[in-house]
């Protein structure tokens, strides 16, 4: 049947409109009622609420957004060294939406509001920038998944200037499936994949993961159109009990992926296991910079001092606060306690507010996913 | 992180490129795309890295979905009416 | 929890305005009882005094927009057609006078201050309006950002048309492109040089309206005109001062491809950022195709569309069909902030 899939004009409604048809009938023969299946990207999340996919999904088909945003995931601790160095006076840049995210105790905006030098940046390129105007040392303190570790992986090795260094928060997307497929509580049944870390990782990475598991992945892109198809192919492969990796994504996503990108990445960086946040202990998840880039790595470049970052009130709402569950899926934003009410985009309290692929941010934006289906 | 719009490139000299992206010109590096970049060609950008020379047969399909797009909301426009009206046709053909 | 500092996203039109308005300053002025007039209880785009069988229609109008000259226009096009577009939205496009003040910084450039003078005049004339009465302040340097315009205009109609008058079935037309002057704005402040150009779409709209109305003879039940808060927040007010609810067919609303890519590019949604030269209209149904050929005959609508309707369902929530599934257009709080990819 691969016919749910055939060329696609990516914003065409007509085809909207029939693939939304075909995920009904889809559901409908799979017979189970949830049909759950995750996405681990926010780009994908941000996609289905801007463009109201889920009030076109069949009812009884629950697309769950599961550790996809990297900020909601950098966990406490990384958060507390990044804000160390900036009260130690090193001059830290770094994406955007990191900078409101508590650690244990102060976000890097509050360190700024002590005094800290924090550069919002959009682009590791323009740290180098930052390091090239002056000796005085800049701290790149990275966040993402895979696909942005590119980008700071190539960066280092065309040898920016002696006073830039990374405090690498990278993180690695197959790992978490793993932690999720593993979760006594989980029903997912399939995986949307993230058709840009594909771009760089290739499809065949999830191979060995759709072979342990018996659970298929499908790679889509980020139109509507993407999305819908993507999903399509994913329940007849739910339907068909065939536990494999589809590639839906081909204009961009190949079997081995970006050869080029994959060696720079892995010249720089190593996987080790570390914490994500609101998930814990996620083996091969964390992306740290290699013993040969030492001199690079902000973690042995400097002393980091723990003490003041660390120091001073937990924010009182926080013991309310579900953020781990959302990002593990198995919490909507609409059963947080907080949501929207006393956790805002103007005051958030968890990461997945503050963040632009937070969960409960891109809820808030588009207005949650309230029962909109479509009437004839 | 934005959808990834892919971007046409403008010119290239060693590893940077400038690359359009509907009239807006950024500079693009291209330390890790995965094929070589030339004038004219299509990449994927993701935070000012190429990640992807989208390849010549799937551009005309990539370009047209953004500029049907475009096309169809220009209400104005006669001939975009016309591919408005086929495409509802077309759909209301697969309905009936 | 209330904070005890006026904050910049008080000032942007959408939620956070209505609430510091509704708190600081209507709270306690019952004066809509009285005489049938649309006060300041109402929020609307004017107020509304009986005069025997008609109705005296006052507006005013703050200005503050930075930069001061942008492309498309400046800020005095933009206190004269803010004020003059206000009057109309209430139904009165038939401008009796106008006034202006302007506060200006010690050392702002006298050639700018002349070149905004000529665009009011202009403008003025544009509108058939003149400005009767002003008044000039000098504040010293850094204490005032550049300058600041208040203008206000005073018409005379025959009928009101609120914001609230909207029923279920009844279609929203809007006049032209959305997200022009927002987006032009925010380009010129982070430097997004673009070919095609962005372009504020700041216009007097009394005379598109008189055409409206004559083509509708009672039909067209509400109006207003998009600016702080762009379209989502004017669709809001409407449908919760109306009652009902709204559903907004997103393909349908005309954007330009210079408006649709710097959105993308910069994050920022077209339906909550200004327009200073459109309007939406509550029209009857069987009175729509009239009135949209009306729009469209007329200059500055020849981009007019029928983006939606008001319904029954969820009363006072605006409803997004994206083409591909719906849904819940949620009120901007604060300016929107770009995200650059």
């Amino acid at each position: 049947m691969g016919s749910a899939v055939r060329a696609l004009e990516f914003r065409d409604p007509a085809r909207g409109r029939a693939l939304a048809r075909t995920l009904a009938r889809l559901t409908q023969e799979i017979g189970r009622n949830p049909v759950s299946v995750m996405h681990v990207c926010g780009s994908h999340e941000q996609a289905i609420a801007r463009f109201g996919l889920r009030a076109s999904f069949p009812h009884a088909l629950e697309v769950i957004m599961g550790p996809g945003c990297p900020v909601c995931v950098t966990d406490l601790p990384e958060v507390d060294e990044a804000v160390a160095l900036a009260l130690q006076g090193v001059r830290v840049a770094t994406y955007g939406d990191i900078v409101r995210v508590r650690g244990t105790a102060r976000s890097l905006a509050d360190a700024q509001a002590e005094g800290g030098r924090i550069d919002v940046v959009y682009s590791v390129t323009q740290a180098i920038e930052l390091a090239r105007r002056s000796d005085e040392e800049v701290v790149f303190f990275a966040t993402g998944f895979e696909t942005t570790a590119v980008a700071t992986a190539a960066a280092l090795l065309d040898d920016p200037p002696p006073n830039l260094s990374i405090l690498s928060a990278h993180k690695f997307i197959p790992p978490v499936m793993e932690i999720v497929a593993e979760m006594p509580a989980t029903r997912v049944e399939g995986f949307l994949a993230a058709g840009h870390a594909a771009t760089i990782t290739g499809s065949a990475i999830f191979e060995a993961f759709v072979a342990q598991h018996g659970i298929p992945v499908v790679i889509a892109g980020f139109e509507p159109l993407d999305i819908l198809a993507g999903l399509a192919r994913l329940l007849e492969l739910i339907r068909d009990g065939m536990p494999r990796v589809a590639n839906m994504y081909p204009r961009c996503v190949t079997d081995a992926g970006n050869r080029v990108a994959q060696e720079r990445l892995w010249r720089v960086f190593r996987a080790v296991g570390g914490c994500w946040r609101g998930i814990a202990h996620v083996p091969n998840g964390n992306l740290r910079l290699r013993d040969e880039w030492a001199a690079r790595d902000a973690r042995r470049r400097f002393r980091i001092d723990l003490g003041r970052a660390v120091d001073g009130t937990p924010h009182t709402l926080a013991p309310q606060c579900i953020c781990g569950d959302i990002m593990a899926g198995i919490a909507s934003p609409d059963r947080c306690p907080l949501f929207g009410t006393r956790c805002t985009p103007q005051s958030p309290v968890g990461a997945c507010m503050v963040s632009s692929e937070g969960t409960c941010r891109i809820w808030h934006e588009y207005g949650g996913h309230p029962d909109l289906g479509a009437t004839a | 992180m934005c959808l990834g719009v892919p971007g046409r490139v403008v010119e290239v000299d060693g590893f940077l490129a400038v690359v359009d992206f509907w009239g807006v010109r950024k500079e693009i590096r291209l330390d890790v795309v995965d094929a070589p970049v030339a004038a004219g060609d299509y990449v994927l950008n993701h935070v000012g890295f190429a990640i992807r020379r989208i390849p010549a047969e799937d551009v005309a399909e990539t370009l047209a979905l953004y500029e049907t797009l475009l096309a169809e909301l220009d209400a104005g426009d006669p001939m975009a009416a016309d591919v408005r009206g086929e495409l509802g046709a077309a759909g209301a053909a697969r309905r009936g | 929890m209330t904070k005890a500092r006026i904050e910049l996203r008080h000032g942007a039109g959408g939620r956070a305005m209505r609430a510091l308005i509704e708190r600081v300053f209507v709270d306690g002025a019952a004066d809509e009882a009285r005489d049938g007039r649309l006060g300041l209880a109402a929020m609307d785009d004017g107020a509304a005094i009986p005069l025997g069988d008609r109705w005296l229609v006052l507006t005013t109008d703050s200005h503050v927009v930075q930069p001061v000259v942008f492309p498309g226009g400046d800020i005095g096009r933009l206190a004269i057609a803010g004020t003059v577009n206000d009057l109309a939205m209430m139904g009165a496009p038939d401008v009796l006078a106008l006034t202006c003040a302007v506060v200006v910084e010690e050392g702002f450039p006298l050639a700018d201050l002349e070149r905004i003078q000529a665009s009011m005049r202009a403008t003025c004339i544009e509108a058939g309006a003149t400005v009767v009465a002003g008044d000039t302040k000098v504040m010293g340097r850094g204490e005032l950002d550049g300058i600041v315009l208040n203008t206000s205009g005073v018409a005379i109609t025959d009928r009101v048309i609120p914001d609230s008058g909207l029923h279920a079935g009844d279609v929203l037309i809007v006049t032209g492109t959305v997200g022009d002057h927002g987006l032009a704005i925010m380009a010129a402040r982070h430097g997004l040089a673009l070919e095609g150009a962005l372009r504020s779409d700041v216009a007097p709209l009394n005379d598109l309206v008189r055409h409206a109305l004559a083509a509708a003879d009672g039909t067209v039940v509400a109006m207003k005109d998009p600016t702080r808060g762009g379209l989502a927040s004017a669709l809001h007010e409407m449908a919760a001062k109306s009652a009902v609810g709204i559903v907004l067919d997103e393909t349908e609303v005309p954007l330009t491809a210079e408006v649709r890519a710097a959105g993308e590019l910069l994050g920022i949604d077209p339906l909550h950022v200004a327009n200073e030269g459109k309007a939406v209209l509550g029209v009857r149904r069987e009175a729509a195709a009239d009135v949209l050929a009306a729009l469209r005959a007329h200059p500055l609508g020849r981009r007019a569309a029928i983006i939606g309707r008001a319904v029954a369902e969820r009363r006072g929530s605006v409803v997004v069909d994206t083409g591909f599934g719906r849904r819940l257009l949620v009120e901007p709080d604060g300016e929107p902030m770009p995200r650059i990819c």
